[in-house]
């Protein structure tokens, strides 16, 4: 009894963490540039309804998780006009984009509700699938969730192994070095954030095509926000986002399971879990001595005279 | 050997709010000469210069290239025409390593950074010029003289042509400075072109080839190394001839009474690379100035800080007044009487986003709200300004601009106004004249002097010993944290205090 149950709470965990890592890498490239994006659920609403739509409409999910990427990348654009070009506050062009993506994203998908479609389909690893218990924790998964963890190696290198990546974290440390140092730092971050839509809506895409297989309103329920608290936990590094999003990935999964297994624990606490991880991780880390923000985080650079 | 100019400036000019920078600055630079620009603080120096590296756009005025004119319009363009300038407040990310911080400066390096061979050409170039610095190192733990390191080795891995230095000796050892001089030397040989601000006298005269004066916004005149004196430059300077420094008062009247500040035994906690405080006993009298020499990152820092209240002791005691006051906050030690210069002003100090007088206010909300606290005082703030600006014999800037607004050296003033303004009792004074010109460092030496003579208590930390040893009556010598040497200035050589600020302690004492 209690095998079956560790075995689907790990790749519960592993199903959840997917979006869950998706979005911090997101969230750890914007911020690494110096821009916090609250409306990275709106970002993620909308690759999800995006890729639902376009999968529903061609039959093939893999063109909805290009369109997904795309319809994220697209609509972080308009957050970067907001708080790069017109140098709008960051807190409240973000919450403003996150309750547009809310009321867009249901718009869109009004029609869908209730469309079942095939999705995203495991794909069993030949041979390795077959191995009692580890064949089923660790080869029997999506595309989206094979692709996770190098796509945060990615990120990673760019990040730390170039001169694109460098250029970025001086940004976000401070834009006014990196201008003098003959950086662009508005082009730059539109750049980033354009990788970060991206990386949001295939967020968002995984929740729709892959482990929902529908659309419903407002399905991320706080996903986006969870992120924002596990890029903190990650200490903006994209490699501790991947053990953070496990993390994560796993409370949600509890709960899930618990709620299925009817253990009499009110549903709205079971609910609550995965937040109350969240305020947890806020409370601890974020007190810690020179923990790794990066300097000059929602602060967007001014230009000189 | 080519005459002509490599760069001209024609009738540069530059406004910001509220002052007129530079106003039709004419300058040429050769290829092959150290260029000094000298001149009071505001006098546009670094004005003109970020103008050329394009970090300000200049409102008129043309900048020629070989004869050509360019635009330069971003530091990006500067670096395209091999300009390159070390900025007086550097323009480094401390979070990064020495190697991250000059890989971002490096112009056209494929896309998939080397890093080795990077770190590689920085040990080359850094040792054929004797800069110690590691490559690995976070830049938030090198002091300020290895982070101007970093800054020169940057424009040398980038190979600009033109160099431009903002105040480079500022905070540099001695025999920092003669090496860095050492490396003018080589540069110009090869047929850069180095431009360098300065307001040090000395300096100009060691190393320069040419010296353009400038003096609120225009030049003053320009004129060759070899024919310049002191007098005639602080005559360009000035264009009045200023006193000398106050001399330093004989006896020490302290002796006999109760101390003012004592420190038994305090130790803090060593963050980075920076020492932490050992073991201090400190004691000071009321109507004596107390000297910190040291070379900076020895502990300085975290004895000013400590005695402030910013930094806590890990162990020991502190009293203030005759009372113990380990645990009080730095409200309480600032309200009874405590004023506070520190090292780095625009960090520690001031508001660059709030006007002058909001700053001003800033340390003594309390005292100018009215009402409860429902309104403030503004009248009060502007003549408590005001009046302790005439006693310093500042000039005084407009009150309602921003403070960031104003040059390196006016905020010093600001704040050493600020800090002076209600007779304090007890002073902690960090480099106080850095970034003052000549005749600013005069008066704020003479209102430390001052200060003193009327009883008041100063905590004097400065690099500049001939500065310690004109205003101290008492000076301590710290080295990793702890204190190793205690004198008064008559009873001590600056060599011998030079041997202890090193750590070699005293194989040469009264050698001479």
């Amino acid at each position: 009894m209690i095998g079956p149950f560790l075995i689907s709470i790990f790749s519960g965990a592993i199903h959840s963490g997917t979006p869950l890592l998706y979005a911090t890498l997101s969230e750890a490239v914007g911020e690494r540039t110096g821009i916090v994006n609250l409306g990275l659920e709106g970002v993620m609403l909308i690759g999800a309804v995006v890729g639902f739509t376009t999968t529903v409409q061609t039959g093939n999910p893999f063109l909805g998780v290009l369109a997904a990427a795309l319809a994220g990348g697209l609509f972080n654009m308009v957050f970067g006009f907001l708080v790069i070009t017109r140098r709008a506050n960051q807190l409240a062009s973000g919450l403003a984009l996150m309750f547009c993506g809310v009321g867009l994203s249901a718009m869109i998908g009004a029609s869908l509700i209730g469309s079942r479609i095939e999705g995203l389909n495991e794909i069993q690893i030949p041979l390795l699938s077959g191995i009692p218990v580890i064949g089923r924790m660790f080869f029997n998964y999506d595309i989206l969730v094979y692709s996770a963890i190098p796509v945060a190696v990615l990120v990673w290198w760019l990040m730390f192994r170039t001169r694109w990546g460098l250029s970025l974290r001086a940004i976000g440390e401070n834009p006014t070095a990196a201008f003098a140092a003959g950086k662009n730092p508005h082009r730059l971050q539109y750049q980033a954030l354009f990788i970060a839509g991206i990386l949001g809506g295939i967020a968002g895409a995984h929740l729709s095509l892959a482990i929902a297989k529908t659309w419903a309103e407002w399905m991320t329920a706080g996903r986006g926000f969870v992120a924002v608290a596990l890029v903190i936990f990650s200490k903006w590094h994209p490699i501790r986002a991947i053990a953070g999003s496990l993390l994560f990935g796993g409370a949600i999964s509890l709960q899930l399971q618990m709620q299925a297994r009817g253990v009499p624990v009110s549903s709205f606490l079971l609910d609550m879990l995965p937040y109350v991880l969240s305020l947890v991780v806020l409370a601890i880390w974020s007190g810690a001595r020179r923990h790794a923000a990066p300097g000059s985080l929602g602060r967007v650079f001014q230009g000189t005279e | 050997m080519n005459r002509s100019p490599l760069l001209t400036l024609r009738s540069m000019t530059k406004s910001f709010p509220g002052v007129l920078a530079n106003d039709h600055v004419d300058l040429d630079i050769y290829g092959g000469e150290v260029h000094a620009l000298l001149g009071e603080n505001g006098a546009g120096k670094s004005t003109l210069m970020k103008i050329l590296y394009g970090f300000y756009r200049p409102d008129s005025g043309e900048i020629r290239l070989n004869g050509q004119p360019v635009h330069i319009r971003s530091p990006h363009d500067a670096r395209q025409f091999r300009i390159g300038m070390v900025f007086q407040d550097f323009v480094q990310i401390p979070a990064m390593t020495v190697a991250e911080n000059i890989t971002l400066f490096l112009p056209d390096l494929p896309f998939v950074l080397n890093q080795a061979s990077i770190i590689k050409r920085i040990e080359e170039v850094s040792e054929r010029y004797g800069f110690k610095v590691n490559p690995h190192a976070p830049v938030w733990r090198l002091s300020v003289g290895e982070r101007q390191k970093v800054e020169v080795l940057k424009l040398l891995l980038a190979d600009a042509r033109i160099l431009i230095f903002d105040e480079p000796t500022r905070s540099l050892a001695p025999h920092e400075v003669d090496g860095l001089f050492q490396v003018f030397a080589n540069l110009k040989r090869d047929g850069y072109a180095l431009a360098f601000i300065t307001h040090k006298m000395k300096e100009v005269l060691a190393c320069a080839d040419r010296i353009t004066v400038m003096r609120r916004g225009k030049v003053a005149g320009t004129i060759k190394g070899s024919e310049a004196t002191e007098s005639s430059l602080i005559e360009l300077m000035f264009g009045k001839q200023i006193e000398e420094a106050l001399g330093r008062r004989g006896e020490t009247p302290a002796d006999g009474r109760k101390p003012l500040l004592e420190l038994k035994g305090v130790n803090t906690r060593s963050e980075g690379m920076a020492w932490g405080l050992k073991d201090v006993h400190l004691i000071i009298k009321p109507g004596e100035i107390v000297g910190v020499a040291g070379v900076s990152g020895n502990g300085q820092k975290e004895l000013g800080d400590v005695v402030l209240g910013l930094e806590k002791c890990t162990k020991g005691v502190k009293y203030l007044h005759g009372e113990k006051y380990t645990d009080w906050s730095v409200a309480q030690v600032r309200e009874s009487g405590v004023a506070f210069i520190p090292e780095d002003p625009l960090g520690m100090a001031a508001f660059p986003w709030l006007s002058v007088q909001e700053n001003m206010a800033m340390v003594n909300t309390r005292m100018y709200s009215k009402q409860g606290g429902l309104s403030m005082d503004w009248q009060a703030v502007r003549s408590d300004l005001q009046a302790s600006l005439e006693r310093l014999e500042f000039n005084i800037p407009p009150f309602y601009v921003p403070l960031g607004f104003l040059s390196g050296g006016n905020i010093q003033r600001m704040i050493l106004a600020r800090e002076m303004a209600h007779h304090p009792k007890l002073i902690i004074a960090f480099y106080p004249t850095r970034g003052l010109d000549v005749q600013s460092a005069n008066s704020a030496r003479r209102i430390l002097s001052t200060s003193r003579d009327q009883g008041a208590g100063i905590l004097l930390i400065s690099e500049d010993l001939g500065e310690l040893f004109n205003l101290s009556d008492r000076l301590v010598v710290m080295f990793q944290g702890r204190i190793v040497g205690e004198s008064t200035p008559q009873e001590i050589s600056m060599n011998e205090v030079g041997y202890l600020m090193t750590g070699s302690k005293g194989e040469n004492k009264k050698s001479d």
